[in-house]
Formats: structure tokens, sequence, C-alpha cells
């Protein structure tokens, strides 16, 4: 076996003028795809699974708690004898969940107590240990890209973003593209090139030159979605569509995008630092969970039979405090929930190290605690989805054994 | 193809003419000098430094007008007026057309406490039983006008100010006291907390600043800390001021200072209404009303704070300017605020030892930002690092505009507020308290550039519409970017590459694309 030393040499030595819209061809619905969909702003995910059976939640969360016991369109959909489901989710997420595409990690998170949402974030997507030194221009979904293809160039991937993220920035140039709004471009192919020479030698160059391919193959997708809507709009007018929105838009753009090209996708949504008014059944983040689900249904949707080997991971930075505020809202916790859905997902279940919600399991008497490092849980994910040897893991998350929660 | 060449001599010559037909209007004088730096003391270290380059960093871009000022000046005379240590003498003022566009908006001629009494009438309209869509309707759309008021009046002064360096400052500072314009009405209040909050501070004392975002509805409102009160803390402001705004996440509070701190920030809020202060009994000497600034005693949590080692004992609002100091002479505070400084105004991994020397500068100076500023734009770090850092969304697309248009006055910020929007940084727009990124990692990725690049085609075929009055009527025309400035200063650094492209050009608008579109104009 390589050792961590080697590997890193090898992925060295090849790691130079790589692109990743270059390496690939159209992807068949057999090749595995992985989206991983980072909340901004630390949700509530006791909102989000709710805890069936604690006196204390009731207690605590006087004007923000949901109703777990009616069977009504505001009521908890229960999933087990211990947690519930928000109920805007009850048309988008939970029909998945019940087909066995869904799972809940309660107690996730990272060991990072800042509470601070942009250091927190900043660290999981580093992907790195905590202590000791760090790379701060290596995120892990670019190794894992890095590691990926290495040999293969199977796996092209793409940060639907205005902006590269953290995760996404490392050795391996990794375009972006942010669809929440598409046009065309004003810039013709020959000025393009004309434009491609300026840049020959430059320290953008990379950078110009991906830009230019992502711009052509978005391009065509979009085009062809746009003869596709209409021909869609015509034949089934709306029948059982769910209408999508702002982050469902964006969603099955994404869904077209990774179906037909990419492997590995990374996309944010952000609103959910619900300090004031975040609302119960309904309200601010009622909303903002229905446009979530609605926009992985659509996902899921758009992504036809290459669902079956679809995998999506919905993270935020940290949960909130498990008491509401003064404002009937939340402040900065740590443990969340993290989601995993896809057709490859073997779900229907709520999984991981969990304990009973009351007061004294609560991390400094306020938060849910971490009792699932995200890195061994994705280290366990990545290591069965694609079969990765421990020193390829070690490359994506040192010093982490992948631990198997039985996702896929 | 063929460009007309002026000999460099003539075109200084011609420069200089002409820059004394605009120089004699000379421009708002310096305020009242506080600093604890002599103007005989700045820019040591400026003598072998390329003049353009000097204003290239030091301003939102170098333009025609800017060249001439630098040469005329000499770059420590320059530097002296940007820092405003110097009356701005022999410098022509904003364009007239600019000042009356920034004189008839609804920010200028109103307080915020007008218009926030006005908007509260339409809102009370638009929530009232049996209202009309269309009262709801016109109540958001006030909001956005104002906020475009805002965006517009930053703009035109980003363009055409002579004070440069000020309006970089008020973005940098804005960006660091952020609010983000999608919160509530906080629309409504943008241009009064740049202009009093953020403006009158930005070369002055840091503890300024903390004193005057901490007392603006703006802040009080996106931090939530107008909800913060006696048994209903909110500790959203507490752990920013701490994290974002001074000591920096690594700075060494704990969560129980960010919990003190909150205790402290009980009661801190503002009031729009025109009513008699409330009866408060014996908390009534407590009260402080200040515009829309309200201090309310019976929100107060008065027990005593241990706030970062300190005892602060519960007596009112003046816990808050004792936690300010604390925070604003903390080691911490002079590290976080000279490294983001730093990065700002040198680029990327600013080294340790500057920025160990900007602390320095700010600690024995009490926080004078001109003096940090100093110290910096003397220190060779600076120099070196002319002409090599990356311009983030706000430098390119003002930068291109100044180049192309000059102290032509535009009629039309629609354009650039969309540019600003579609490259991912527009003015107001950022919906966390962190601001805007300041390194380049944030801003260079693929599908920046290729924006970018039709934001450049934009300009340079001058078809955006930035010549279109409100009335509909539109003067178009495309800039003309091959002109002396070209010719005595930006040919001198293009690349072979940038230079054989630009001969490939078939047309002037295409040759303006391209050169705005050059990896050159990428770097300040």
């Amino acid at each position: 076996m390589m050792d961590r030393r080697h590997f890193l040499q090898a992925m060295a030595a090849t790691s130079l003028p790589v692109l990743s819209s270059q390496l690939f061809a159209a992807q068949s619905p057999a090749q595995p795809r992985f989206l991983f969909v980072f909340l901004r702003g630390g949700y509530d995910a006791a909102s989000l699974l709710v805890p069936m059976s604690s006196s204390f939640y009731a207690e605590v969360r006087p004007n923000i708690g949901l109703n777990r016991i009616g069977s009504d369109a505001n009521s908890v959909i229960g999933l087990n004898s211990d947690w519930g489901l928000h109920p805007a989710l009850r048309d988008n997420i939970y029909p998945l969940y019940s087909k066995g595409q869904a799972i809940f990690i309660p107690f996730s998170g990272t060991d990072d107590l800042s509470r601070s949402h942009f250091e927190t974030q900043d660290s999981i997507e580093l992907g790195q240990p905590l202590q000791g030194h760090r790379d701060l221009s290596s995120g892990f979904l670019n190794r894992l890209a890095t590691v990926l293809n290495k040999d293969s160039n199977n796996f092209p991937a793409m940060s639907f973003t205005d902006q590269l993220p953290l995760i996404m920035q490392g050795s391996m140039q990794i375009a972006n593209t942010g669809v929440k709004n598409v046009g065309k471009s004003a810039i013709d192919a020959r000025q393009s090139q004309l434009i491609v020479n300026m840049y020959q030698g430059q320290p953008l160059s990379k950078q110009v030159d991906e830009g230019f391919t992502t711009r052509d193959q978005v391009n065509v997708q979009m085009n062809a979605m746009q003869t596709e809507d209409k021909y869609k709009e015509m034949t089934d007018a709306n029948r059982n569509a769910i209408s999508t929105k702002g982050f469902g838009v964006e969603a099955r753009r994404i869904g077209k995008l990774m179906q037909q090209q990419y492997a590995i996708g990374f996309v944010d949504v952000g609103g959910w630092d619900t300090h004031v008014n975040q609302g119960n059944a309904n309200g601010n983040l009622a909303n903002r969970f229905k446009e979530l689900g609605d926009g992985i249904a659509a996902f899921s949707d758009e992504m036809g039979p290459a669902w079956n080997n679809t995998v999506v991971v919905v993270v935020s930075e940290f949960g909130r405090t498990f008491r509401e505020n003064g404002n009937r809202g939340t402040d900065h916790g740590h443990g969340t929930v993290y989601w995993v859905l896809g057709g490859a997902v073997r779900g229907g279940k709520v999984v991981g190290e969990q304990v009973a919600v009351e007061q004294r399991t609560l991390l400094q008497n306020r938060d849910f605690p971490v009792l699932n490092e995200y890195r061994s849980t994705l280290g366990g994910l990545f290591t069965r989805m694609y079969g990765l040897s421990p020193s390829q893991l070690d490359y994506v998350f040192a010093g982490v054994k992948g631990r198997d929660l039985g996702l896929v | 193809m063929q460009l007309f060449q002026l000999s460099k001599q003539r075109l200084i010559i011609a420069g200089l003419g002409c820059g004394l037909l605009l120089c004699i209007v000379s421009c708002s004088s310096a305020p009242a000098n506080t600093s604890t730096v002599k103007a005989a003391s700045v820019g040591t270290n400026l003598g072998s430094v390329m003049p353009e380059l000097l204003v290239e960093r030091l301003s939102w871009g170098i333009n025609t007008g800017s060249a001439m000022q630098v040469h005329q000046l000499g770059t420590v005379r320059y530097l002296q007026q940007q820092l405003q240590l110097a009356p701005m003498t022999n410098v022509p003022d904003m364009p007239q057309a600019v000042k009356d566009q920034i004189a008839a908006m609804t920010i200028t001629q109103k307080s915020m406490v007008d218009i926030a009494a006005e908007l509260e009438q339409m809102r009370q309209a638009s929530d009232a039983n049996g209202s009309t869509e269309e009262a709801r309707k016109n109540y958001q759309q006030e909001l956005n006008r104002l906020d475009r008021e805002a965006q517009s009046r930053a703009i035109l002064r980003a363009l055409y100010s002579p004070q440069q360096l000020q309006e970089q400052l008020c973005w940098f500072w804005f960006n660091h006291f952020n609010v983000f314009q999608g919160k509530a009405n906080i629309r409504a209040m943008l241009g009064d907390y740049e202009e009093n909050a953020i403006r009158p501070h930005v070369l002055g004392h840091f503890r300024d600043l903390l004193i005057a975002t901490s007392h603006h509805p703006a802040m009080l409102r996106y931090l939530d800390n107008e909800q913060n009160a006696l048994n209903h803390p909110n500790e959203n402001y507490a752990r920013e001021i701490m994290e974002l705004h001074s000591m920096g996440v690594d700075g060494g509070y704990t969560q129980r200072d960010v919990q003190e701190l909150a205790r402290i920030l009980t009661g801190v809020g503002f009031n729009f209404k025109r009513e008699s202060p409330p009866r408060l009994g014996r908390l009534q000497d407590q009260y402080v009303r200040n515009g829309a600034f309200e201090f309310n005693p019976r929100r107060h949590d008065y027990g005593d704070k241990q706030f970062l080692g300190h005892t602060i004992k519960g007596h009112g609002l003046g816990e808050l300017d004792e936690a300010i100091d604390l925070l604003s002479k903390n080691p911490a505070t002079a590290h976080f605020i000279s490294k983001k400084l730093a990065l700002f105004f040198v680029g990327d991994a600013p080294t340790p030892a500057l920025v160990d020397r900007l602390a320095a500068t700010f600690l024995a100076t009490d926080g004078d930002i001109k003096a940090v500023l100093n110290t910096m734009f003397s220190s060779p770090e600076f120099v070196n690092s002319l002409g090599h850092q990356f311009k983030d969304p706000q430098h390119y697309v003002y930068s291109a505009l100044r180049l192309a248009y000059d102290d032509k006055p535009i009629l039309n910020t629609a354009p650039v507020i969309n540019w600003l929007s579609r490259l991912g940084q527009p003015r107001y727009g950022k919906l966390t308290p962190d601001g805007y990124p300041l390194t380049s990692t944030a801003w260079d990725s693929p599908g920046q550039m290729t924006t970018r690049f039709d934001i450049a085609k934009a300009i340079g075929n001058g078809s955006a519409g930035l010549f279109r009055t409100d009335s509909g009527m539109d003067y178009p025309g495309f800039p003309k970017l091959s002109n002396v400035l070209y010719f005595t200063y930006l040919q001198s650094i293009l690349s072979q590459n940038t230079l054989k492209s630009l001969d490939q050009a078939n047309s002037p608008q295409e040759w303006n694309t391209l050169l705005l579109a050059s990896p050159e104009m990428m770097v300040r």
C-alpha cells in the first residue's frame, strides 16, 4: 500500500495543468454523481428533525416549537419513535424518505467550537485537522476530485456558484458557473481566442481557458433545456410538477448539467441565520425548508435515470441553540443534522450516534453535541461510493478513518 | 490597426496646459486635522515609485485627470492630499453634473428620520386591512429606490471624487462594518449609515467607527440588537463586534465575553417615532435619545459585567463606551484591523512584520487610521507591491469606467449596479456581516473572468446605456481608450501578447474591449 507521503508526491507530479472541464466526456447514467449542498448561516436543525419524545423540547421552545401530536398539515411528520420531520418537507423530501432515498444524521458537525459562521464554514470546507498546520488553499472537494481523476479523468467537477468557494479551491483548477441567472455571453469565438492569447503565460491563464470552456458547455445544456421546457409545458401542463422558484430553478439547472456532464458538484444556499422570528410550521424558516426541499426534488427529477447513482449531501456549519432566544429565534449552536439523499442511498432511516435530547445531554447546556464528526462520516461515504483506498482517503481527509454508517 | 502616436514629451506639455485650465477650482479643504501624523513625514519611501502606479493603488483607478495631478504635484504631495494632510489645491472638483445628480437625491435632501417617518406611513397603509396590492408595492418600490440612490451616490463618488483614497476607505470601512440591503427596511437607512456613521470617520480614529456604527439603526437592526433586552438576550451583535469588527476570531476572547458584551448592549436600540420619552420613573435620567438612536434603561441589564478581564459596573449606556474603550485599545484589535488594511492596500498575505509595524502604530496613536496608513504607504512592502494586486470586482468596474470616461459624467448608474451584481460584489449586497473577502482567490475564478470580459465588451462598445437619461434619451457612443493616457503610460506596461491581440482588433470598439479585458487591467 502506498503511504500518504508517496501518494501525495505521486499526486503532485500529475496535478499540473489539469483542467476539470477538459477531462471529460458526456456522462453515462451509471457514473456516480455527488452534489454537496452547503446551507450557509447555520440552519436550525432542531426544527428540521424534531425530537418526538423530549418534553424538554416543548418546554424551551414555547413559540417556535412544532406540534408533534397532530396529523394535520402543520404537524411534524413522524419518521420513527424518536424523530419527526418538519411539515414543509412533506411533499418534496418525505416522499424520497418513504422510498428509501433519504437519510438524516443528527448530532453531526465539526469539533470547531468557535460558533463563528465564517471560521466554521472555512474549517468544514478545508476538511483538515483543526490542530497543526493547515493548507488554507486546499478544500476537500478539490482533493476528492484530484484523487478520483488521477487515472481515469472521469469525474469532472463544477462549482455552481458565482465565485469559487474554498471547498473547491486547490491544486486542480475547478471551474465555477453560477446558474441562478444564465445569459448568453457577449464575447464571440474570435474575441475569446484573442483574449486567451493575451493571457498566455500569465498567472490567470488557467482560469481564463477554463472559463471559456465552461461557458460553452453550459450554453449548450441551457439551450437544450429551454427547448425541453417548452416541450414539457405543452405536454404535461404542470401535472405533478412541483412549482419551483429561487433555489428550485437553480437546482433544476444543476440537475441538467450534472446529468449530462459533471460528476461532482457544489452549491450553497444562504439565509438560515434565524436569530429573530424564525416561525414554526409556517414562517421564515419553513419557507426556506420548502424552497430547499422543492429544489432537491426538482434536481432529482432532472437527473432522470442518473439519480439512481447520485448522492446529495446537505450540511450546514452548525446547529443552533436548543432553547429559543428572547426574540423567537435561535442563536449560534453546535451539533446539526446532515442529510444524505439519492437513488443510490440505502435510506428511510435516521442513523449515527445519538443520545436522548434532554437538558443534561446538551453541550454547555445550550447546544446539540457533535457525536458524528463530519470528516469520518463523509470519509466513510466516499470510501463506499468510490472504493477509495486508505491512502486515497487520507489524501482527502488526512488522519481520518472513514466510518461506515451504511449510507450507500 | 494604426493608431495616432504622439511623442511623450508633447503629451506632457499638452497635459500640463489642460491641467492648468481645469485646476482653477480648489476642492474641499482638508477637515480639522486631529491626526498625530505630520504632513512632512509622509511618503518617505516613494522616491523611486512610478507615479501612475501610486495613483492606481490609492484611487479606484487611474484616469487622465489623476495622471496629470500626480505629475504636477509629485507623489509626496499627491499622497498628502489623499491623506487629507494638505489642502486639495490645483485639483478639479467633481463635475457639476455629478454634484447635481447627488444633490437631487432624496437621501441628500431629507434626513433619515424624515424618510423613515414617511415610509412608516406607507407601511401602515400597506399593512392595513383591505390594503391594496398596490400599497404594498409602493412601499417596497420606495425602499428599492432609496437603496439605488445610495448605490448611485457611492458609484458616482468612486468615479469622480478627487478624494479617491477617502472613497476607497468608505468602501473598505462599510465592508468592515457591513450591513445588508435585503434585511427588513435597512434600504431606507443605508444612505445615512454610509454618510454619517462611516464617511466622517474613514481617516479618523478607529474607536469613532465602533461608536458610530454601534449607535446607528442600520447596524442595530441588521445584527438584531434592537431585540436584545434584559431577560431576552440576543448575542448576535455582541459576537460580531468581537469577531468581525474588532478583535478577530482568534483574538483571545471567550463565549463568556460574548455573553457579557451582549448584556452590556441590552437596551441599545432606536426609535423612529417622534414621541416624547417614555415615563421611566427613577430611571428617567438614564434614558438617551439622539436622533433615531435610543437607549432604553427599562430594557437594560443593570448587573455588573465581567468583560475581557475587567469589571464593568452596571450603570447604563456608559458601559458601552467602556467596552468599546477596551476593545479599541486591545492589541488583538490593533492586529486584526492592521491586517485587514494591509490586505486591502498591499495585497494577499501581507508579511507579519508589516502587520506588526502597523499594529504598533495603531496602538501608539490610539487607533489613528491616518497614522496607520502612513506607516503602510511608507513601507517597502507597499512600494514593492505596486502593480501586482489583483482587482476585486468593485476595483475592476470602476477602474475600467474611470479609464474610459475620465471626468465625463455618466447619466445612468443602472448598468454599473448590474455589472457589480453579476460579478458578485454589489454595493450593500453582502448578506453576511463578514463583508466581502479581501483576497484575490475569492475573485479570480473562471466564471468571474468570463463575466469580466462580457463587461469589458459592454464598456468598450459604449452600448450599455450609461448615458441614457431618465426621460429615455440615450447618447450612445464608445469611449476613446487609445488616448493620451494610453500612449504616455498604459502602452508601456502591456505585454507583447497583449499588444499582439490589440493589433488584431477589427474596430476601435473591439480594441477597447480587448484592452479592458487584458491581464494588465486586472491588476493595480
